[in-house]
């Protein structure tokens, strides 16, 4: 008995210092940071409802939709994008030099409009096949070629054959970008916008009216942006603060529970684990409050086992047997730990629900970390204590 | 323990921080940062001998005279109306014209519509949160321990809120997720008491409330005090050596976190024994 404990023990701590020693880095590797941790630009967008145009959630899933084709083509690099609420969209941008740049041209509504002397809206970009840009070889400036479909070349035939010898405006977002003379009716269907462009402003316009018109025009509500200087040196804080408190709670376990504290030391090890590795598995992003609730969370792993290892003492001195005390210990802390792990999970719950970026980190780690304490306690904890009990009946080793 | 004989004490305790918490909240009410009432905040780092009068005069340049700027070491927190991309840009210029190397380290804009809507999320989330766990309790133990535990709840809400009022902190959306997460625990510190009630409430035939409590709180005192300490130890390191930018959210949960245990104990068990005399 005592010999075929102290094999299963010693295998199942090279088992879990194996696990610990190769999922480590891997973890370290994968898991994702929030932007808090690693620099970047977080904005919050709210549609402006015009005029007999009410926002729904369908205008809201389209502007996504079209803003995330236009991440694409743009090459705007690491960009997060998800509705909020009914009206709003969040940009999240990690891996770009100038986000700030990239959001303004990103929140562009694009609304293409070819417009008359009298200001009447004659063609608009509903009616666009494709855009091109392309560099003049006269003076380097950049401009946009226009193609239009079939309907859209009716409707710009029939524009320019009112027009000639007037101008004709071509308006982007209200705001008119050029406005050329026509000299004839121009029946092919195709355009070029010549404003004074760069190269690089030409194609970011071609590509903003390819991927069509917002539905709706945006407006930035929230910006929180952190360089990163702030975001590596958050990280490099917390991880060191994270772990001199980590190492105060092993030593104080050890120190107060002995035996049973070491065990408690143990399960915590493999609860960091399994934390850590869910989170880096499911994708789960860890931002500075979710540190701060990791942190927690091991105050919450640990609790369960005073609450375990505070019954099995009290138990040891009603005279118990060290294993019918460990047995009635668990019995009786189970329900305790659930039910205190079950309201307090609830909070967790409704703050991942009412939450937005760092704070939804935050209840989202709180949560993963509440459930994995109450599984490894009731498991490898439980399993341990009773194995060491088979090595040793000494009770001055639990403390009492 | 006499927890319960001397538990007018401790409501005369409670209510010497209560009741000037409210009296404060309704005169001054809440040092709300652009979380709340929109805003922008620049948060940079500059050489040693940069003191926030400079900062200030470089502001002035920029019609920003009633921005506040708060230094802590080398590092500057200027807030300011809400600011466009274009204006940050342009201070951050005239910062480092004057004043040598700026470090960018961060920067916030929020609209000012953003407040009303965070504040009323705040109290959503409280209420769901607290009909959630009344729910819980009543299905799991009996509706008294229900009602004492959210009193307890409302009563650790004012003094953190009271005290954050009253010495005017800076109170943001990481506050109301710090608020919450103290409410999760200090129910789970009561949770851990009344499950003890319940457990002794079985042994015995003859419900001597008094000393029931009494033996129970006491047979989990050692629980609750380690539980505070070991998550002590974690915060005090993160607030200690976290860095600025977490530390108001690690102290709100600091002072919640003491007045939670404390309720769970001082105020939630006394206020189970008055309800369980009425009813």
């Amino acid at each position: 008995m005592r010999a075929k404990s102290s094999i299963i023990i010693v295998a199942m701590l090279a088992a879990l210092g194996l696990l610990a020693n190769f999922t480590y880095q891997p973890i370290l590797d994968t898991i994702k940071l929030g932007l808090d941790l690693r620099g970047g630009l977080r904005v919050v967008l709210q549609a402006q409802e015009s005029e007999g145009e009410k926002v729904t959630d369908d205008t809201i899933q389209k502007a996504v939709g079209i803003i995330r084709e236009r991440v694409d083509s743009l090459g705007v690099k690491e960009t997060t994008l998800y509705p909020q609420g009914d009206d709003r969209v969040v940009i999240e941008i990690a891996g770009e030099d100038d986000p700030e740049a990239a959001v303004n041209i990103l929140k562009n509504t694009a609304q293409l409009e070819f417009w008359d002397e009298q200001g009447n809206v004659l063609l608009t970009g509903k009616n666009l096949k494709d855009a091109q840009a392309r560099v003049r070889s006269s003076d380097q400036q950049g401009e946009v070629l226009l193609d239009f479909d079939s309907e859209g070349a009716k409707l710009f035939a029939a524009a320019t054959a009112a027009n000639v010898g007037k101008p004709l405006y071509i308006v982007i977002d209200q705001e008119i970008i050029s406005a050329p003379t026509v000299k004839t009716a121009i029946n092919d269907g195709s355009a070029v916008i010549e404003g004074s462009f760069t190269a690089k402003e030409a194609n970011d316009l071609a590509i903003l009216l390819r991927s069509g018109a917002l539905p709706v025009s945006f407006e930035i509500m929230e910006k929180r942006s952190i360089g990163p200087t702030l975001g590596s040196e958050s990280l490099d804080k917390s991880i060191k603060a994270g772990i001199v408190g980590l190492i105060a709670v092993l030593l104080f376990m050890i120190g107060f529970y002995r035996l049973p504290g070491l065990v408690a030391d143990l399960s915590l090890l493999l609860y960091a684990v399994i934390v850590l590795g869910t989170m880096s598995l499911i994708g789960a992003v860890l931002t500075l409050p979710g540190i701060a609730g990791f942190a927690l969370s091991i105050g919450m792993a640990v609790d369960a086992n005073v609450i375990i290892y505070e019954r099995l003492k009290e138990e040891l001195r009603l005279g118990k047997t060290l294993r019918a005390a460990i047995d009635a210990g668990f019995r009786r802390a189970f329900w305790t730990i659930f039910d205190a792990n079950v309201t307090t999970l609830i909070t967790a719950m409704v703050l991942m629900y009412f939450g937005t970026g760092p704070i939804k980190g935050f209840a989202v780690t709180l949560s993963i970390g509440i459930i994995a304490s109450l599984a490894v306690a009731l498991t490898f904890t439980r399993y341990m204590l009773l194995l060491l009990a088979n090595l040793s009946n000494n009770e001055k080793l639990y403390g009492v | 323990m006499q927890i319960i004989q001397k538990r007018k004490i401790f409501y005369i305790i409670s209510l010497l921080i209560i009741v000037p918490g409210i009296v404060s909240l309704l005169f001054q009410g809440l040092n709300q940062g652009i979380d709340f009432k929109g805003g922008s905040i620049l948060h940079v780092k500059m050489a040693d001998s940069v003191t926030s009068a400079q900062v200030r005069t470089v502001l002035t340049e920029f019609n920003l005279d009633r921005s506040e700027v708060q230094r802590s070491g080398n590092e500057f927190y200027i807030r300011t109306e809400v600011l466009s991309q274009e204006s940050t840009n342009e201070i951050m210029q005239g910062l480092r014209d004057k004043l040598g190397e700026v470090t960018f380290l961060s920067s916030d804009t929020v609209g000012a519509t953003i407040g009303s809507e965070l504040t009323r999320n705040a109290f959503m989330a409280l209420g769901i949160a607290a009909v959630l766990m009344l729910l819980y309790i009543t299905v799991r133990f009996e509706w008294t321990f229900g009602v004492a535990a959210i009193l307890a709840i409302l009563h650790n809400v004012l003094v953190v809120l009271g005290v954050f009022s009253i010495m005017q902190w800076e109170i943001n959306s990481a506050f109301i997720a710090a608020i919450l997460t103290v409410i999760g625990y200090s129910i789970n510190d009561s949770i851990v008491i009344f499950d003890r009630v319940r457990e002794n409430m079985k042994k015995t035939r003859r419900q001597d409330y008094e000393e029931l409590l009494n033996k129970s709180i006491t047979q989990t005192l050692n629980r609750s005090i380690n539980t505070v300490l070991t998550s002590a130890f974690t915060l005090m390191a993160l607030l200690i050596l976290g860095g600025s930018t977490i530390q108001f959210f690690v102290a709100a949960m600091l002072v919640g976190f003491v007045v939670g245990a404390y309720s769970s104990i001082f105020i939630a068990s006394p206020l189970w024994y008055e309800i369980k005399k009425a009813v």
